[in-house]
């Protein structure tokens, strides 16, 4: 990670509410331009990173530097960053207008500038007809747009968004992600974008930190993260994975291992990394990443052979659980092909089951009770 | 029709008699007095007539009038000045602490005001308590003269009625979403400026709410001016009561009290008006959205 380009860092930075310690010695370095999306369950320290760089919060030890300067001690009125607030924080007693038009009055902009900037970024978030509107006579994605407005009319370095838009419901919240991701292009600020939902960041994110328990468990670009998850937790927090015990047994290659599935099931293996024979491995397996086939079709291929136990048609996939003899069950998920319009299964049909090769993923074992 | 009355029933007529015979009909008896004849042995009688009003102009109750709204408004000011800070202090301690602070603020509500009001002329004589205190600290040399002054009138209103304005304070402070301060300040607003661009806009219904119910019954303790502010510093209440208990001359009394009355409605009425206008301007607005 090149430091010439962080606009945002944290180093070491240890924080603590009433003895119990958020973050411990926690560092991230936020690139210039970067839509950086900070992903985890609730309570993993992920609002608290937001709120230090934001000057909300201090860290007890550590620093924080913005664009080159050390913050640490600045409170938030005098940091280059900008706030949306998850429930947007709009000042209820002021139009639209005045709300975008807040910090640059703190910032004693000159009258006729702060007119012309106003009305700029309000036509951009595409509200430029509702600046003598009240906060409340406006829908909640309207809210969300002057939230937006309210903080990158004062052209931050760093537009710093709390879990915005899930508040949001469904359809609209897609709507914002599209126009959040098109208007971060646009205006070139880097955002740090909070979230509890795997899926937004994956679609809108340059890069994500995994967090869990204080601890950052992964930075990466989406891809990276889904298709290399380092862990098991990041494996399972983002989309459905399925997880196979295993054990090397010799190697074959560099990245080729003869492995021994869940004690009975001997196959070919592929990592990113050496292992040695005798090292316990987790194999995971993406539920797309899984083929099934009527036993009549598979003939005598190596694979695994199970009971369908579950199968759910969501509209674009097929998705089943298959149940192996030893009882681990194994979720696939399968895009419709409609050349094939009969491919469908019955409970308790027994189907023949395997990965795409060079598909899997392969960490090493961590104790888990299962 | 059912003849059982309910306990519902039973409680609204209840409450609808009392308001009746303890609030309706005294005003009414009031309303007719104003409008008869005074008379030194008879305290009022026929015919009508309308003299008692047309003495309401008299310039030595306008002096009155004049005095007992200064006296009234400066007790609203020190309250409000003491309140407001005691109100945004309060909000912000956790829901147990701000619980015992209101207890202990209540708790001399249970002693009728007027003893409270003696117990507060006790303190402020020339040997009362803060002066021996005073005096003890060597602070000042001699006895500050307290009792009978303007100060003590207004230090007693301030003292009586200061819950009424922490009360509605509170409840505006209680609904004050602490987010906005935070956006303010990421906004760069420093606290001067979060607290007259956000914190009093935002509580500005609790402050004129606070001032009204203090503001109103403050022209009316007479007691207070009686015993504290000896003859000079006069409210309209004293006014009223030496009416009907020393000049006895009921008619003019009737009409004064009529007077304070309508005043406190007016006041009452464009406080009101004031907010509908604001909830009507919102609303007409929403039907234009649709």
């Amino acid at each position: 990670m090149s430091e010439a380009s962080a606009v945002v860092q944290l180093s070491s930075v240890t924080k603590r509410f009433e003895q119990q310690e958020v973050l411990r010695e926690f560092s991230l370095s936020i690139h210039d331009g970067e839509f950086f999306t900070i992903l985890g369950p609730s309570g993993c320290g992920k609002t608290t990173i937001l709120r230090l760089i934001a000057g909300f919060e201090h860290a007890d030890s550590g620093q924080v530097i913005i664009d080159g300067t050390d913050v640490s001690t600045l409170g938030a009125e005098k940091r280059s960053v900008n706030t949306v607030f998850q429930s947007y924080a709009l000042f209820p007693h002021l139009t639209v207008f005045e709300n975008v038009a807040f910090g640059l009055r703190m910032a004693r902009v000159a009258r006729t500038e702060i007119e012309s900037r106003v009305k700029e970024v309000l036509e951009m978030v595409q509200l430029g007809d509702f600046a003598q509107r009240r906060p409340e006579q406006l829908s909640g994605g309207q809210r969300q747009r002057v939230a937006i407005a309210r903080a990158v009319v004062n052209r931050p370095k760093v537009l710093l968004l709390d879990e915005s838009l899930s508040a949001l419901d469904y359809q609209l919240r897609l709507k914002m992600q599209s126009e959040l991701k098109h208007l971060q292009r646009q205006l070139g600020i880097t955002f740090v974008y909070v979230t509890h939902d795997q899926e937004e960041a994956l679609s809108m994110s340059d890069r994500i930190l995994v967090m869990h328990q204080g601890q950052p468990q992964q930075v990466g670009t989406p891809r990276q993260i889904y298709e290399s998850p380092r862990n098991l937790f990041v494996a399972s927090f983002i989309g459905e994975t399925n997880v196979l015990n295993a054990k090397i047994l010799r190697a074959l290659d560099d990245y080729r291992y003869e492995a021994e599935l869940e004690g009975r099931y001997q196959r070919i293996i592929h990592a990113d990394r050496r292992y040695q024979p005798g090292d316990d491995v987790h194999v995971l397996l993406r539920p797309e990443d899984l083929r099934i086939e009527y036993l009549r079709d598979a003939g005598d291929k190596p694979g695994f052979v199970g009971e369908v136990k579950d199968r759910n048609y969501t509209g674009r996939t097929l998705d089943s659980i298959i149940e192996l003899p030893d009882g681990l069950q194994l979720r696939s998920s399968e895009f419709f092909d409609e050349d094939d319009p009969d491919f469908d299964y019955s409970i308790n049909e027994r189907v023949w089951v395997d990965w795409v090769h060079g598909w899997e993923h392969v960490i090493p074992a961590e104790n888990l009770n299962r | 029709m059912k003849f059982t009355p309910t306990f519902r029933q039973l409680a609204i007529w209840l409450s609808l008699s009392w308001l009746a015979v303890f609030v309706l009909v005294p005003h009414l008896l009031v309303l007719v007095t104003s409008f008869l004849t005074a008379d030194p042995s008879n305290l009022a009688v026929w015919p009508l007539s309308l003299d008692a009003y047309a003495r309401l102009w008299d310039p030595v109750y306008a002096g009155v009038l004049i005095d007992s709204l200064y006296l009234s408004l400066m007790a609203t000011l020190c309250c409000l000045l003491v309140g407001y800070p005691f109100a945004f202090v309060l909000s912000r301690f956790s829901p147990g602490v701000r619980a015992v602070c209101l207890f202990l603020m209540i708790i001399p509500f249970w002693t009728n005001s007027l003893i409270r009001t003696y117990a507060l002329k006790m303190l402020m004589g020339n040997k009362g308590l803060f002066n021996d205190t005073l005096l003890a600290l060597g602070i000042i040399d001699a006895p500050i003269r307290m009792i009978y002054t303007e100060f003590a009138v207004i230090f007693g209103l301030t003292y009586i009625l200061l819950p009424f304005m922490v009360l509605p304070l509170m409840a505006s402070f209680d609904r004050l979403d602490r987010s906005l301060l935070e956006a303010a300040r990421d906004l760069g607003a420093n606290a001067w400026q979060r607290f007259w661009r956000i914190i009093v806009p935002l509580t500005m219904p609790g402050i004129i709410a606070g001032c009204l119910i203090v503001f109103l019954p403050a022209m009316g303790m007479f007691y207070v001016a009686d015993l504290l502010g000896g003859a000079r510093n006069l409210l309209l209440g004293n006014l009223i009561k030496n009416q009907f208990l020393v000049v006895r001359d009921w008619p003019f009394g009737s009409a004064a009290s009529v007077a304070l009355i309508v005043l406190m409605a007016v006041l009452l009425w464009a406080y009101f008006q004031a907010n509908r206008r604001v909830s009507r301007r919102g609303g007409l607005e929403d039907e234009n959205l649709t």
